[in-house]
């Protein structure tokens, strides 16, 4: 993720310049096709089409449930797994393909050991 | 090329065990597999121990600290649930090889209670719940719902799953669990990531598991051969890449591969299997491998567990110990004890649970991360 000194946040990937594979996170080798030195910074879309999700109702202690953990293929061929807001945790309201926008917000109130707040990425259903 | 067989195969009855230490646990199996063959620690030339709690641990050694210090080779191996068989196949390798004619394989493990991991911590903020979830049950729930995308995979599709091997379990007095549980309960117990709920999760129990394998001069040397089970095809793979990787650990790819390979290291199809322990570490998963290994055509695995095909009695028995959601997941030990299994239906000493007339079978595992690990086993 990207905080620019102006203009909005974005997500950042790396893609593959020799075979387009697209990763999150810097990185020297391509693990698809094996080419070094190829990756090429870009901005991922701000749109996708949720691929699959879970309704987590228990986990690690201290995580308030529920939450949807959503994955969600961007529009520019990438892949996030990010939580599904603004939408109840219903799977009868959940659909497949359901076109969804990236939207940045606060990371739900959780503070590091310096009371640093934290900026996150959300999926949210699209209007 | 030597062919392995398995000459001694044993497990303890999975359960809790608090008060016993991870080397007793490997111990007490040990011991069994020996047993099994009539065998002691003096004729093993190596040992491959499998354990991933203690993997920096030197479990392997400590066993022999309890059963006897021979001063043979010992191979400790961690790759995550893959542990267990991934220390199969490499005894079953040196023995291939021809490096050795007679070795020991372990697998142990002592679990906790609850979710696997942690949310996360050292710098920076949790995760978790954050940035969607990383926990065992909701990456299989999202690899469920993949197929579910795909085909229409139902929730109670899923559910069954665990009706079944929970019934599988009532007839295995080696299984944590021997408790029906019926579609209902199934459905209705706690939610932990839909779909799946804590009954479709595998039970973290206390485990371990054996197997002395003999190349087959020294089998017949031994007069071992009337319960010899010989290792038809042994594979391992991890995971190729795949354009979710990043996000969703992909146990489909790898099994495939490892099944292919299987299928024609041992010259046989999925037709010519009698019985599976595949690796049910949610119900979800059970449902996906289906189709991984060939049983059914893609998109068919739903229709399998409805007509209860893959029940015991069924056209292919999967699972018939009850399954790691039912039998119990100790991680580094899995991948032998279904070894175990398999081969105790070859031998026709399953009891109650008995696959009539079974003489070839098949064990898979997976380790997220990912490993995959399949072996075919047959009854000469």
């Amino acid at each position: 993720m990207k905080i620019p000194e102006s203009g909005d946040p974005y997500l950042e990937g790396h893609k593959c310049g020799s075979c387009g594979a697209m990763y999150l996170g810097a990185r020297s080798v391509c693990s698809k096709c094996g080419a070094r030195d190829q990756m090429q910074l870009t901005r991922l879309a701000k749109t996708g089409k949720l691929y699959a999700y879970s309704i987590v109702h228990r986990t690690f202690p201290g995580i308030e449930v529920p939450y949807i953990s959503a994955v969600v293929d961007l529009d520019d061929g990438a892949t996030l797994k990010g939580n599904l807001i603004g939408i109840d945790p219903d799977p009868a309201k959940i659909k497949f393909d359901m076109p969804v926008e990236v939207v940045f917000a606060d990371a739900l109130g959780r503070k590091d050991r310096e009371g640093n707040s934290y900026l996150s990425f959300f999926f949210k259903p699209k209007a | 090329m030597i062919d392995a067989y398995v000459v001694g195969v044993d497990m303890i009855k999975f359960g809790r065990f608090p008060d016993k230490t991870v080397p007793q646990l490997g111990a007490e199996a040990a011991l069994l597999a020996l047993d099994d063959c009539g065998l002691t620690i003096q004729h093993m030339e190596a040992l491959y121990c499998g354990n991933l709690g203690q993997a920096s641990g030197m479990v392997g050694q400590r066993i022999l600290q309890q059963i006897g210090q021979t001063g043979i080779p010992v191979v400790n191996v961690a790759n995550a649930c893959a542990t267990g068989a991934t220390a199969f196949r490499e005894a079953w390798t040196a023995v291939k090889a021809g490096l050795y004619d007679c070795v020991l394989a372990i697998g142990v493990e002592q679990m906790g209670k609850g979710l696997l991991g942690g949310a996360g911590g050292g710098s920076g903020i949790p995760k978790e719940g954050l940035l969607g979830s990383g926990t065992m049950p909701a990456v299989f729930a999202e690899a469920g719902m993949e197929h579910s995308r795909k085909y229409g995979t139902t929730f109670e599709q899923f559910a069954k799953v665990s009706v079944k091997n929970h019934h599988h379990s009532t007839l295995n007095p080696k299984a944590m669990y021997q408790m029906e549980t019926p579609l209902d309960v199934v459905m209705n117990a706690e939610m932990i990531s839909y779909p799946v709920t804590k009954l479709m999760c595998s039970v973290n129990v206390d485990g371990s598991a054996a197997a002395v394998i003999c190349s087959e001069k020294k089998a017949r040397e031994l007069g071992l051969m009337k319960r010899a089970v010989k290792v038809r095809a042994s594979v391992l793979t991890s995971d190729p890449w795949q354009e979710r990787d990043l996000v969703m650990p992909d146990v489909n790819t790898c099994t495939r591969l490892a099944a292919k390979k299987a299928y024609e290291m041992a010259g046989l199809g999925p037709d010519d299997i009698d019985l599976i322990e595949l690796h049910d570490c949610f119900a979800t998963a059970e449902i996906l491998h289906y189709e991984n290994l060939g049983l059914c055509a893609d998109g068919e695995a739903g229709r399998m567990i409805d007509t209860g095909e893959t029940a015991l009695g069924g056209r292919i028995p999967v699972n018939v110990s009850g399954g790691l959601l039912s039998k119990g997941h100790p991680l580094g030990a899995t991948g032998i004890a279904n070894i175990y299994e398999v081969a105790t239906h070859l031998r026709g000493e399953a009891g109650k649970r008995q696959v009539q007339g079974a003489r070839i079978g098949m064990t898979h595992v997976i380790g997220l991360g990912s490993a995959c690990g399949i072996h075919i086993l047959e009854k000469v």
